[in-house]
């Protein structure tokens, strides 16, 4: 079955057609070519396909693509200002060495801002540490990454974001 | 994924109209387990009639002695809902819980009651707290609700709207999570609410079930001192490579006791 689907992405208009088991991460990839929202495991564990929709964090591989119709979708491409200004969020990860490989940076930055948020700007190490349930590194022991997070908290406030 | 045909319907009555008739119709609500089943091809829906655009099954309202949430309600909305937290603490932790924060984002009440997973926690609470089921068609009573495996009470095309708990005096649910996948290896729902003391624990058994020995125990003296030399049969528990059956026995009580506790403090 093929359907019409149109939704927000990034700010801009997008439209397309889909199969209705075309997941969200798929429409995403393949169909706009936005590639840095990754597909880790495909089975809802991993969290390297976290992406907003309607400012809410959610697992993209988990979603068909129709379900996001009229949505509001923000993906990792949607987070920089400009090319030469980064959200205060990839600013503390690249601070703080919070990466190595790189392959779950993207859902771990987009989780990371939707738990800053949801807390109003205040965490602590514990919350950080049982609020990435959802993602998994197999790089960092994700030691950097929980600093990273802290770190951005208080920069994402100040920079109202 | 096979493919289907996808429907979004506005209203009850469109949904329910969508799904009669139709032999492979399934209807999708969070989808948290449906869309995961779908690509692994262990079902093949001639049609899915997503719940995400009927408005009027979404929502948490406090009725009297009871606090009734739609049955398209998010895990998160529960967990951090004013009116869940002030007249019933243990429900709102429980629904903190479930899987992660994406998947509390998505996830629904409904979904996992009717989809009855033997480790989902909702059904503890439902049965717990002597919830009562409504449906488009009728009500359940949690006790004849929940009949085995992956099994509801729940006929052809009909759909949980609503799902009413009483308030309780003291509740509690401790679960011991499967370090990997978050799923309940065992979790215990103890709850003192005007019918009595009840305790419904998951993720032992096929099916959530009752310990009426504990239930017993708790009504003439509300400590886990009261039911600490209360063994639970190994006999027909879950058992594969999380943990043996005797371990998840063992388990139902040390989180029944973690629960007593908690539910005291």
């Amino acid at each position: 079955m093929t359907i019409s689907v149109a939704m927000t992405v990034n700010g801009k208009s997008v439209s397309g057609k889909v199969e209705a088991r075309t997941l969200l991460v798929q429409f995403l990839r393949e169909h706009l070519g936005m590639t840095g929202t990754h597909v880790g495991c495909d089975t809802s564990q991993c969290g390297a396909c976290v992406v907003h929709v309607d400012g809410k964090s959610i697992k993209s591989c988990t979603m068909l693509a129709v379900q996001a119709e009229g949505a509001k979708v923000t993906t990792i491409e949607g987070l920089a200002a400009s090319a030469d200004k980064l959200h205060p969020m990839q600013e503390a990860f690249r601070d703080n060495h919070a990466l190595q490989c790189g392959f779950c940076t993207p859902g771990m930055v987009m989780s990371a801002i939707d738990m800053v948020k949801r807390h109003n700007y205040q965490l602590d190490e514990a919350t950080v540490r049982r609020e990435l349930e959802g993602n998994l590194c197999r790089c960092t022991g994700y030691h950097n990454i929980v600093k990273a997070i802290l770190a951005a908290a208080p920069a994402m406030k100040s920079a109202g974001v | 994924m096979y493919d289907f045909a996808y429907h979004r319907p506005k209203s009850l009555s469109e949904a329910v109209g969508l799904l009669k008739g139709k032999d492979e119709a399934r209807p999708m609500s969070g989808g948290m387990t449906l869309i995961p089943t779908l690509k692994q091809r262990l079902a093949r829906p001639s049609d899915v009639v997503d719940l995400g655009g009927v408005k009027e099954l979404a929502g948490i309202k406090v009725e009297g002695n009871n606090v009734v949430i739609g049955g398209m309600t998010r895990h998160a909305e529960v967990a951090t809902s004013a009116d869940v937290k002030n007249a019933i603490p243990a429900l709102a932790y429980l629904a903190g819980h479930i899987g992660d924060p994406q998947v509390r984002n998505r996830g629904t009440m409904g979904g996992s009651v009717a989809n009855n997973d033997p480790a989902a926690d909702y059904p503890a609470a439902v049965v717990a707290l002597n919830a009562t089921v409504t449906t488009n068609t009728g009500k359940h009573a949690a006790d004849s609700f929940f009949k085995g495996l992956f099994e509801t009470a729940l006929g052809e095309g009909e759909l949980i709207t609503s799902i009413s708990f009483p308030k309780a005096e003291k509740a509690a649910y401790i679960k011991f999570p499967n370090p990997a996948s978050r799923y309940a290896m065992v979790g215990v729902f103890v709850a003192k609410t005007a019918s009595g003391v009840r305790v419904a624990v998951t993720g032992a058994g096929p099916c959530v079930f009752r310990v009426k020995a504990m239930e017993d125990a708790l009504s003439k003296n509300f400590s886990s001192a009261a039911i600490k030399d209360i063994k639970i049969p190994a006999d027909g528990l879950n058992s594969d490579i999380h943990g043996s059956a005797e371990y998840r026995a063992h388990l139902v009580g040390v989180m029944a006791r973690r629960a007593v506790d908690a539910a005291n403090k």
